[in-house]
């Protein structure tokens, strides 16, 4: 069928125009992006992954539930001896890196749209794009700006996996009851100290419920980007689905999936209340010898 | 009324809702209805040209129905709503003219406000909440945890500190809400139905409680509410406000007597008068009395006939009550040639201080055709005499069965 409008070339020419006129602000975020992911991943690296299972297991105990905490310890341990552990937390990094850039970005701009109507109405139908758009389409001006490699991959997670935290920032900041505002006002409180005293606090359990869908989202473009030589366990599943390989195929998702739940259930668990209850058991025993 | 005695002075205040205030305003000051300006403006007028004074010390009730301004009136008094025009005078200050950071001051130092559904921060301890106007004002930790201590003490929520709000039952979260008022030791109390959302027991217990605070405290209070009883019971001075406009103001009995306007009427006519309505405000002022010593039978009779009167109250030379005289024993005193009347007064007859209900009163009628005398609670002297009949008058028009009672028990006995 023929093209009758051709919006393509516009958003073609913008992208060049922005390549052509910003080359030399893509190559600064480049480097400095570089730098932060590969400090991640030689954080991550670099401690022995007996003690990231650990950690991640005592974590998963003491935030979630014994069960968990199994299934954190057995599901690394797996990972290891199926050889991707190097991949993993390549992988984690890239989503580390992603999940904070988005939520800087994310949280403030969640607040301002929950305190201005106008802010509102114009960032609503941009996270709808943002959100619905392939994630595929990311990866091409990712590439035109950056090349390939980790940052452009991190730059297109993180427009994918932005906007739940810009969402539900502003829906908990929005269902803050609005006479508990009033009474904070009423005793002199400025905008600031309501937000630092009152909303935020409020709001802390959607924003968190917000940083949980930011990661779940960033972990599965992390895998997509893959594609474009971001490196970690996407790359390891497009080696499958190229080779036609079942097994690396199969092997690399089921790393995918154990991470996934794992990152899962410890962000869901860091939202709700009443998880304490081990941790302080723990202090006070502590605190009584 | 001196000029420093007034804590709080609302000129012309008028706040109205909308896009088109100005136009608005303009049609307000025409006298147009509220009607008129919505259709013609689509602005709505909450608030309409109120005037009042408060005095230092006063409980003022502001009191309507849903719907008639009282909230957007009491949230004018401190900007939580922005009048649209008027002043609003607090200790010579003119609140409505005030920078931003003045208005922050005046809320965190001047004015503390207690609402409907308590407002607390439910992450927060109840001493922490207790604190939040001393936090807001940058007070050290340790002087606003004292202060909001002494605060919970004085509601009466010693013990509670560390629990947190949704632990606390309605009656005990809004003492948390009157302690973080009172934390703050302003000079003016705003309360917006704080007694509104609790279970009527618990409610008038609160009232008790405010009231016994208020004893001791002495602060400006202004409180709305949408209950004629809470009001009375309260209010030193009430205000009536429908459609944005105050109907009357007034005390208690005041509004009750002389209703200023049929919506006020058709609002008390709810109220149990016998409740409220005092010896002092139905008694008859001026009697004709007998000055002991002083008058003799016969210029006692004569007295007696031309006013028609079956009995007399008696006073000494310093107007003290003495008792009730009857016809019948003037004309003894007449045949048996008495010189001291003293013998023939009855002293054994009811008398009640000036600010006795009709409530209360009415226990006194029953085997007794006697009036009832009012004296002077210090001293004793005579102020004025209640008639039975009167009395009953009061009393019949609300409540029929009650008297049909009293007056079965005034036979059999």
């Amino acid at each position: 069928m023929e093209k009758i409008i051709d919006i393509g070339q516009y958003i073609e020419v913008a992208v060049d125009w922005l390549t052509e006129n910003f080359s030399g602000l893509f190559e600064f975020i480049k480097n400095f992006g570089n730098g932060f992911i590969e400090g991640f991943e030689w954080l991550l690296l670099g401690i022995p992954f007996y003690v990231i299972i650990l950690l991640l297991t005592a974590l998963a105990y003491f935030k979630v539930s014994r069960s968990s905490a199994l299934f954190t310890a057995l599901g690394l341990v797996l990972i290891y001896l199926m050889g991707f552990w190097d991949e993993t937390m390549e992988t984690l990094a890239l989503i580390l890196v992603s999940t904070l850039i988005a939520l800087v970005q994310g949280v403030p701009l969640g607040i301002w749209a929950a305190k201005n109507n106008k802010v509102d109405k114009i960032v609503r139908p941009i996270l709808d794009l943002m959100q619905t758009m392939p994630a595929f389409v990311y990866l091409i001006p990712a590439v035109l700006f950056f090349s390939i490699g980790k940052l452009p991959g991190a730059f297109a997670t993180v427009i994918f996996a932005m906007p739940p935290a810009v969402r539900l920032t502003t829906l908990g900041i929005r269902q803050v009851p609005a006479d508990i505002v009033e009474a904070a006002r009423a005793f002199g409180a400025t905008n600031r100290q309501i937000l630092q005293k009152v909303e935020l606090p409020l709001a802390t359990k959607t924003i968190l419920a917000g940083v949980n869908q930011t990661i779940m989202m960033a972990l599965s473009m992390v895998v997509i980007a893959g594609m474009i030589a971001a490196g970690g366990l996407g790359e390891k599943v497009l080696e499958g689905i190229n080779n036609l390989d079942i097994g690396l195929g199969f092997e690399s998702g089921f790393a995918v999936v154990i991470l996934a739940i794992i990152l899962d259930r410890i962000t869901q668990a860091l939202g709700q209340k009443g998880n304490n209850d081990k941790l302080n058991n723990l202090k006070s025993k502590l605190n009584k010898r | 009324m001196s000029e420093s005695d007034i804590k709080i002075e609302v000129n012309d205040l008028t706040l109205i809702f909308g896009q088109k205030k100005t136009q608005a305003l303009k049609m307000l000051d025409e006298g147009k209805s509220k009607a008129e300006i919505l259709e013609k403006t689509k602005c709505t007028v909450g608030v309409s040209k109120v005037n009042f004074q408060i005095k230092t010390g006063e409980v003022f009730v502001i009191m309507g129905l849903s719907g008639s301004g009282k909230s957007t009136l009491i949230r004018c008094l401190n900007r939580l709503n922005e009048p649209t025009s008027g002043d609003i005078i607090v200790n010579g200050q003119n609140i409505t003219k005030e920078s931003n950071e003045k208005l922050l001051d005046t809320r965190r130092t001047e004015m503390s406000m207690v609402f409907q559904k308590f407002a607390l921060l439910p992450h927060r301890s109840i001493i922490e909440n207790a604190a939040f106007g001393l936090e807001i004002r940058g007070e050290e930790k340790e002087a606003r945890l004292a202060k909001a201590q002494e605060a919970l003490e004085t509601v009466g929520l010693k013990g509670f500190e560390h629990q947190k709000p949704s632990q606390l039952s309605g009656g005990m979260q809004q003492r948390v809400g009157l302690a973080r008022a009172l934390a703050n030791n302003p000079e003016v109390l705003l309360m917006d139905e704080a007694f509104s959302a609790l279970d009527p027991l618990i409610k008038s217990d609160m009232q008790d409680q405010l009231l016994d605070l208020q004893g001791e405290m002495k602060k400006t209070i202004v409180f709305i509410t949408h209950d004629l009883d809470e009001a009375i019971k309260l209010g030193d001075r009430i205000a009536i406000m429908k459609d944005g406009v105050i109907e009357q103001i007034g005390t208690a009995e005041d509004i009750l007597k002389n209703p200023a306007t049929e919506y006020v009427e058709a609002f008390v006519e709810k109220v149990d008068r016998k409740s409220i309505i005092t010896a002092g405000t139905m008694m008859f002022k001026q009697p004709t009395t007998v000055l002991l010593g002083k008058e003799g039978p016969e210029s006692i009779i004569r007295k007696m006939r031309k006013n028609a009167l079956q009995v007399v109250p008696v006073i000494d030379a310093q107007r003290v009550f003495k008792g009730f005289l009857w016809l019948p024993q003037v004309l003894r005193a007449e045949k048996e040639n008495a010189s001291d009347l003293m013998p023939y007064v009855t002293e054994d007859c009811p008398s009640v201080y000036a600010d006795y209900t009709v409530e209360e009163m009415l226990p006194l009628t029953p085997g007794t055709k006697s009036p009832i005398a009012v004296v002077d609670k210090d001293n004793g002297k005579l102020l004025g005499v209640v008639a039975q009949t009167s009395l009953i008058i009061e009393a019949t028009k609300y409540d029929r069965e009650e008297i049909q009672q009293l007056k079965e028990q005034a036979i059999e006995q």
